[in-house]
């Protein structure tokens, strides 16, 4: 059976930054917060793990940066067109009860899979705490869902285009000195996460990071994303993609999501003369 | 792997020989090694069976194949014939033919062994079958549909054999794919030179002719409800023995250890071997270590050797103790992958990325519990070998995703399914089969215990 999965809604959210609603009702159906899929957009494509970010009848949403070769061809796709395989909810769920209070962090892209867990959180009942940050104010993304969901919103810029000018953590330290938080989550690129969840340990509170290592097959069978956590091997994919922040060993997770650059390299060069020769600029999504 | 296997010196007169290509020409690609029978070959060597009247050929074969009949169709040149006669067992000839390890099995027990050579049946099986799939294949007939509903968990050797079998007894089968692929290990795991993907496509497509839904990319537990499963009538578990183990020794997460599943898997499943042309990437070693004896640890090597790298293969025991098949070790070092016996990692050396691996030598003592000599390390004789990748084959486990969220679902210390003889696990209307209720094994031991349990389960259907 050849089912393909149609991209509903294609958007670009900022520079680079892209918003995918595809149609996928067996991974929609069981979506919770915290997981996400593996796509393969054609028969030579590699397999890419995306967080879902948020779930629409039949459609989940992936929000995505195109750095890589992958993410590049994939933000080619317009509405209408199809992706050969997508295969998911994969990876646990968040683990989402009433702790009291909880704060959700997002940085950059990582935003995209903060919505979900703030909304699951409120729903249990959590008096929830939300901090975007980006570099600046253009790639701030999902601002207004973040304020739907949350109880209180900080918004953080590095270059304090906008919001507080500064980083998550400056904001998570300043609101664990003046309150009892119980449980935090931060996703985001690997080394903010690492920076950020330090700022929990001296108050002994437990925090969740999501890990975004290299994946293939995404069931636990190829140990590709395995990370070390607490010091035992865990795989990604199956006993995560959420860790205890604290236990994480961030230094081998970053170089561990460098060991194909050079290949990377190739496939990115090969694929922008491959756009230039097809005459495709993108731009397609204006 | 090669149907079965020609030494060469000492075939009987009569016996075909089967041929393999070349190794220094071989190891420049991923095409099959072994090129296969002729038709006149096929006839000669079907010739040469006795026709015993209590075949023990067919006692060995774990599908209970009709050796002596297929064998006969082939002797008298009706291969249309010996294909049907193959197919009433076995729906999966073209990959058996070449997988099974007949030495153990039908050809171990042939009568001719004892004065000259076995009759090559997993050569035979393997001719009949690519005589049919380039001929046009005849599909076997299905019962009337009884309307009961069976889902199949994971489509590799397992998983497609109960489908099949379960289709023929007229039952509505669906099977559920994890990966975009459907074959399981037939797909991922082997390699084309020994496997060919050609033909595990036909094969599996032979079995969906039947009838059989697949339905890919879905994960049973997370894209399909436990719920959803245990609302068909019947349920057969072949999720597989997917967990690649690691040794627990410092280094193994430096940039270039690799599982052998992960290995194998980029090559074979995402053809890794001919990126950029295909986006998955795979590091290309000079040097390789593989870690392991079975025949996992031979394609591993293999596969490497392929890709350009110089390959030292690492096992604790002596050659002889190995439990890959004799001819995939004699393949292995005819393409020049160097055999490092009685020798264990202790860890593997680099900053990011690997730069050596650290050995001792092993001598052999005494017997552990499986039978085999326990390796134990010589003190001092520890050495260090300039690699800049590491494959570690040493096993797999039962993959724990499905079967850990099945309530009521009992387990064994391996954390194996609990099956009885039939494939009954502790629910009533749930069976399993292959690795998942065994722990590793053969293709065809999988597919001897899917055929067991489809039995039952069509029994059970049928009484209610």
């Amino acid at each position: 059976m050849n089912q393909l999965y149609k991209v509903e809604l294609a958007t670009r959210l900022a520079d680079r930054v892209y918003e995918y609603w595809i149609r996928a009702p067996q991974v929609a159906q069981h979506a919770r917060a915290g997981q996400f899929i593996i796509l393969r957009l054609h028969e030579a494509g590699e397999r890419i793990p995306l967080t879902i970010s948020a779930v629409r009848g039949d459609a989940v949403r992936v929000i995505f940066m195109a750095v890589g070769k992958t993410t590049q061809e994939l933000a080619t796709l317009r509405a209408g067109n199809s992706i050969k395989d997508v295969v998911g909810p994969l990876g646990k769920p968040s683990e989402i009860a009433n702790y009291g209070t909880c704060c959700v962090i997002g940085g950059g892209v990582g935003i995209a899979s903060t919505p979900l867990i703030a909304k699951e959180l409120k729903s249990a009942g959590n008096h929830v705490i939300g901090i975007i940050g980006a570099r600046n104010a253009d790639l701030l993304i999902l601002e207004d869902e973040m304020r739907e969901v949350c109880d209180e919103l900080h918004i953080t810029t590095d270059d304090g285009s906008k919001g507080i000018h500064g980083f998550a953590s400056d904001v998570l330290k300043k609101l664990l000195e003046e309150q009892t938080i119980n449980r935090v989550w931060i996703v985001g690129p690997a080394i903010m996460m690492k920076v950020t969840s330090g700022v929990t340990v001296p108050y002994g509170v437990k925090t969740y990071v999501s890990l975004n290592p290299i994946m293939v097959d995404g069931t636990g069978m190829c140990g590709s994303c395995r990370v070390t956590v607490g010091g035992e091997t865990k795989f990604a994919c199956v006993d995560g993609p959420e860790f205890d922040a604290h236990q994480v060993d961030f230094t081998e997770l970053m170089q561990r999501q460098r060991i194909y650059t050079g290949q990377e390299k190739v496939s990115i060069e090969r694929f922008a003369e491959h756009r230039c020769r097809c005459g495709e600029g993108g731009g397609h999504h204006e | 792997m090669s149907g079965s296997r020609s030494t060469g010196a000492g075939v009987a007169k009569g016996a075909a020989t089967m041929s393999d290509r070349p190794a220094d020409v071989r190891v420049h690609d991923f095409r099959e090694v072994d090129t296969g029978l002729t038709p006149a070959e096929a006839i000669a060597e079907a010739e040469r069976c006795l026709q015993c009247k209590k075949p023990l050929c067919v006692r060995g074969c774990p599908v209970c194949i009709d050796i002596p009949a297929f064998v006969r169709e082939v002797a008298d040149g009706n291969f249309p014939g010996a294909a049907r006669a193959l197919k009433e067992q076995n729906m999966l000839p073209a990959i058996c033919g070449r997988v099974c390890p007949q030495e153990t099995q039908c050809e171990g027990v042939c009568i001719l062994g004892n004065k000259e050579t076995p009759i090559r049946i997993g050569a035979l099986e393997r001719f009949v079958a690519d005589w049919e799939r380039r001929n046009g294949a005849e599909l076997p007939g299905t019962a009337r549909p009884t309307g009961k509903r069976v889902a199949v968990v994971g489509s590799g050797p397992a998983g497609l054999t109960a489908a099949a079998e379960l289709a023929r007894a007229g039952h509505a089968v669906t099977v559920f794919e994890s990966l975009h692929e459907g074959g399981g290990v037939l797909t991922y795991g082997i390699p084309a030179f020994r496997l060919p993907k050609d033909v595990v496509r036909a094969e599996l497509d032979q079995v969906l002719a039947l009838g059989v839904r697949l339905k890919k990319n879905h994960v049973v537990g997370r894209s399909v409800s436990v719920d959803e499963l245990l609302g068909y009538d019947a349920v057969f578990l072949a999720t597989g023995a997917g967990l690649p183990a690691f040794m627990c020794i410092p280094g193994e997460n430096l940039n270039g250890v690799y599982s052998a599943n992960e290995f194998l898997t980029r090559v074979n499943l995402m053809h890794a071997d001919a990126f950029p042309e295909f986006d998955t990437p795979v590091l290309h070693g000079a040097r390789v270590a593989v870690v392991g004896g079975g025949n996992v640890a031979m394609d591993s090597a293999r596969v490497a050797r392929r890709l350009g790298a110089k390959v030292s293969l690492i096992y604790r025991r002596g050659e002889e103790e190995m439990p890959a098949r004799k001819a995939e070790v004699e393949h292995a070092r005819e393409e020049g992958i160097e055999f490092l016996t009685c020798t264990n990692p202790t860890r593997i050396l680099g900053e990011q990325c690997v730069s050596g691996i650290e050995c001792v030598k092993m001598s052999l003592c005494g017997m552990d519990a499986s039978g085999r000599p326990s390796p134990k390390p010589i003190e001092g004789s520890e050495f260090t070998l300039d690699v800049d990748m590491v494959i570690q084959a040493i096993g797999t486990s039962p993959n724990p995703l499905l079967v850990s969220l099945i309530p009521g679902l009992e387990r064994g210390r391996r954390g194996n399914v609990v099956v009885d003889e039939n494939g009954r696990t502790s629910i009533p209307h749930v069976y399993a089969g292959g690795d998942i209720a065994t722990g590793a094994a053969t293709v065809i031991e999988a597919m001897g215990s899917a055929k067991r349990a489809a039995a039952a389960i069509d029994a059970m259907l049928k009484e209610e």
